[in-house]
């Protein structure tokens, strides 16, 4: 849910790092000239990941500023895309696709599972700041439903089991595997291939998997 | 041009139309919600959905351009069940709440329901709430009603040049607002209201204040700038509670400023309803027979030469002559209509008009805007002004006060001094303005109202002269008026006779008592405080500075409650139209100054409306031209002199106040606490 009016100015200032401002000036020179301002969405990408996973009317107005186009374009922008945060988010945003692939495929196993160990509701942060819980609409990962996305990274090929261990090993710090959480080799057949199967030494070079 | 077949019958249209524009040129009508033909398109509310021949899916006329052999259909079953889905969608989320809604009787989505739509609703879930924005004391929001159709937005951005609304959200949570909240700072943020096709946009002002069946309209046109804006009053009984605007394409589109909309209720306040006499030091109620004869007493002792009149911004020209004859009959030549004191004088008429019409900014390639901030003195103008940035290759210069006209703009200078570097051809602007085909220099009351305002007005001509500007079929020199009277005055001549006194001067004779009798003509932006002992008169249709001077007041009509004529800034005439009876013993104003001739014994030939206005067209037959602009012949005009260096300002600096009937309007007050506080430029008492 996006916060479509708000009455607090955000008082802090926003501006970016140099670095980022080098990696928004990289996006920019990707545009004719005059035409800045469609490198709106990953400048606000950039400002998230700057501020620790959320946007603020600074960093929104900052961009404005920066592409040199109206504030009220930038929040439209920022709210219509559910990847932008508008409030805090945990270190871990746990994105869980309850779409109907991944419905059909066991995706409330994977909600409950995600309820009862964070002890969250959708759209819910933990206190101590680690899990934030949200139901999110397809990720593009249907065919190795049900699965989830936490902060970049995808994990695939869900049940509550895999489940509970990853939330469980990013409670512990560490970093779990990510990607099919099955042996499935990025998304091709669990069963073993069924045509090109001269070449799978070569795609899983390029792939990766084991 | 190309062929298509609407509804059988086989048309020829030209090719950069859209369907819906096609038919509407051929008389087939389409029911839209977004589309607006002053906007760009959206094609989002899909109610304009035809069938097209070939064409799998119904396509949004709005959005479709013509082609050729185009088969379009919009009176088939298909079509209807196609308006049917789209209707019944919209009214999901649609509250029923016509019975307390504003737009009941003149809503879109009424009407289009009613036209297109089916007879019950299939929906019983929850329909969806949305919370109410604040936009300010000017437009009151009712969000649930909204339906997305951005029209606000697009005005806002396009129109308005002020990118503040925008869209939130997505889908169903789809919320227009500011998202920041804040009041619109637009001068014609009224103009939404009219756009916004439901209730989601109403007036605030004019909130539960009645139904528009209830209403008397009366075509008039608007007197609080010097746009003369074509504006319909809504009137009920003895009270006008709104006032739209009318189309002219020449003047002010479809558009009106927040004043000229939202000053209505000034109308009902601190009015003179009935003539008061100063007795005792006090204003004391009087009849009309005694203040005409306090007048005829005070007259007596006075020497012709001793007298003056003033006319002010809102006074009217049938009123104006009759105070001029008047004059003129008891041999006064103390008579100025010039009450900022601007350089003006009648001898060449192109010297005061804008000459260039508001409709002819549109064909200009560069303009450089002289003392003048047009956003606060005719926003609608300004609006134009922007219209062309937007179309594309066009460069505006300012020499004045630098502000946010909402397009981006050179400042090249801020005094008279910068003027006559470009009038000399000197400087970067200059060639900009000699290079361009046709360019414009706009000249404020501003410029013109200072010690040095005819060498101003002199350099102006210059420029304009060595420029280009001026040249067959195109004169680029314009002044921009503020007062709704003054080019009317100058046409009528209601300016000092031979060795007549000027405002300066009359206001000075009534320190040094050479002046004994001051006829106050709507005047009150002059300083009331300087006119001595004099015996004043005041006749207007508020309790303003000029009536808390006065001796005697002789109370008249509003523009909304006379039939009178007025020339605006373009030199165009207008009549304005009686929507109202003036209150209690008011009177229109001609009338009121026939009445004092009589009693003075210098009774004015006229007794009807007719013969005054046959009197105008004998004084300047420019009045014969109803709603025209009479092309004006250039000249010499202006008088070399020393000029200051001193900036230029604009006269207005308190956009929502700057005439009697705003000043006492409790909407305007609201407006100035909104955006008076932390903005500069529209802070202070009055224009």
């Amino acid at each position: 849910m996006t916060d479509v009016t708000t009455k607090t100015e955000n008082p802090e200032d926003f501006a970016f790092t140099a670095e980022n401002m080098g990696a928004a000036k990289a996006v920019i020179a990707k545009y004719p000239d005059g035409w800045q301002a469609s490198a709106v969405m990953p400048l606000l990408d950039i400002a998230q990941r700057q501020n620790g996973g959320h946007l603020t009317q600074a960093a929104m107005d900052h961009i404005a500023r920066v592409l040199d186009m109206p504030n009220i374009r930038v929040y439209e922008v920022a709210t219509f895309y559910t990847m932008y945060n508008h409030k805090p988010i945990g270190k871990h945003h746990v994105q869980v696709c309850t779409n109907l692939p991944c419905w059909l495929r066991g995706s409330d196993e994977i909600m409950e599972t995600c309820h009862k160990f964070l002890g969250l509701d959708n759209h819910e942060s933990s206190e101590d700041g680690i899990f934030t819980l949200t139901e999110v609409e397809c990720l593009g990962a249907c065919v190795n439903a049900p699965m989830m996305q936490v902060g970049d990274d995808y994990y695939e090929d869900l049940d509550a089991d895999s489940t509970l261990a990853i939330l469980s090993e990013l409670k512990a710090g560490k970093t779990p595997k990510t990607g099919s959480q099955i042996r499935r080799v990025s998304c091709e057949p669990v069963t073993g291939l069924t045509s090109l199967e001269e070449q799978a030494e070569l795609r899983k070079a390029k792939v990766g998997g084991d | 041009m190309v062929k298509i077949t609407i509804n059988g019958s086989e048309y020829e249209v030209e090719a950069d139309l859209t369907i819906l524009q096609a038919c509407e040129q051929v008389g087939v009508e389409i029911p839209r919600f977004c589309f607006h033909e002053r906007l760009s398109i959206a094609g989002n509310c899909r109610m304009c959905l035809v069938d097209m021949e070939r064409s799998p899916k119904p396509v949004a006329s709005c959005a479709m351009p013509v082609a050729d052999g185009m088969v379009v259909n919009t009176n088939t079953a298909k079509v209807q069940k196609m308006r049917r889905g789209v209707m019944e969608f919209l009214l999901i989320n649609h509250p029923l709440d016509c019975p307390i809604c504003d737009q009941g009787g003149e809503c879109d989505l009424q009407d289009q329901a009613m036209g297109y739509g089916i007879d019950h609703s299939r929906y019983a879930e929850n329909k969806r709430a949305v919370k109410d924005k604040d936009f300010g004391p000017l437009i009151k929001t009712i969000m649930t009603r909204c339906i997305h159709c951005t029209r606000c937005v697009r005005f806002a951005t396009e129109v308005a040049g002020v990118p503040e609304l925008g869209a939130m959200g997505r889908g169903e949570n789809t919320e227009i607002g500011t998202y920041v909240e804040h009041a619109l700072t637009s001068e014609l943020s009224g103009n939404m209201i009219d756009l916004c096709p439901v209730g989601a946009l109403t007036s605030r002002p004019y909130a539960f204040a009645a139904r528009p069946w209830e209403l008397t309209k009366t075509e008039s046109v608007d007197v609080l700038d010097a746009v003369g804006s074509n504006i319909r009053v809504d009137a009920r009984g003895p009270e006008v509670l709104r006032i739209l605007p009318r189309l002219n394409e020449d003047v002010n589109e479809e558009w009106i400023s927040d004043k000229t909309r939202f000053a209505c209720d000034g109308l009902r306040r601190q009015r003179l309803d009935r003539p008061y006499l100063r007795r005792d030091g006090k204003l004391q109620a009087a009849s009309w027979n005694e203040a005409l004869k306090a007048i005829a007493e005070a007259a007596n002792g006075v020497a012709s030469a001793s007298m003056a009149a003033i006319a002010g911004d809102l006074a009217d020209c049938e009123s104006m002559l009759a105070l001029k004859d008047l004059m003129t009959a008891l041999g006064s030549a103390n008579i100025d209509c010039r009450q900022d004191g601007a350089k003006l004088d009648t001898r060449v008429r192109s010297s005061y008009l804008f000459n260039t019409t508001i409709a002819g900014i549109e064909q200009a390639d560069a303009v450089v805007l002289v003392g003048c901030n047009p956003r606060l003195e005719a926003p609608v103008l300004n609006a134009r002004i922007r219209k062309r940035w937007v179309a594309g290759n066009f460069t505006v210069g300012v020499i004045g006060p630098e502000a946010d006209l909402t397009y981006p703009t050179t400042l090249v200078g801020t005094s008279a001094k910068d003027l006559e570097v470009i009038a000399a051809g000197k400087g970067h602007f200059a060639k900009v303005l000699k290079n361009a085909e046709k360019a414009m220099i706009i000249v404020g009351q501003g410029a013109l109202k200072g010690e040095d305002g005819a060498a101003v007005l002199n350099l102006a001509r210059q420029a304009a002269d060595k420029l280009g500007m001026i040249k067959p079929g195109w004169n680029g020199f314009n002044v921009l008026h503020t007062a709704a009277a003054r080019v009317g005055g100058l046409d009528l001549g209601f300016v000092p006779g031979e060795g007549g006194l000027d405002v300066a001067g009359i206001l000075a004779g009534a320190q040094s008592s050479t002046i004994n009798m001051v006829y106050l003509l709507c005047a009150d932006e002059i300083d009331t405080q300087a006119l001595g002992d004099a015996f004043v008169i005041y006749q207007g249709h508020h309790g303003d500075a000029g009536a808390h001077r006065a001796d005697v007041i002789l109370p008249g009509a509003a523009y909304t409650e006379k039939n009178a004529t007025y020339v605006n800034t373009e030199g165009r005439v207008q009549l304005g139209r009686r929507a109202i009876f003036p209150p209690g013993e008011a009177r229109e104003d001609w009338t009121i100054i026939r009445a004092l001739s009589a009693v003075l014994g210098q009774t004015l030939p006229y007794d009807d409306l007719k013969a005054v206005r046959a009197k105008l067209v004998e004084a300047n037959p420019n009045f014969l031209n109803i709603n025209q602009t009479t092309p004006a012949e250039w000249g010499s005009f202006g008088t070399e002199g020393a000029i200051s260096d001193a900036p230029f300002a604009s006269p207005v600096c308190n956009f929502y106040m700057t005439d009697p009937i705003s000043r006492a309007s409790e909407t305007m007050a609201h407006c100035i606490e909104t955006f008076g506080k932390d903005d500069e430029r529209k802070t202070g008492t009055d224009g």
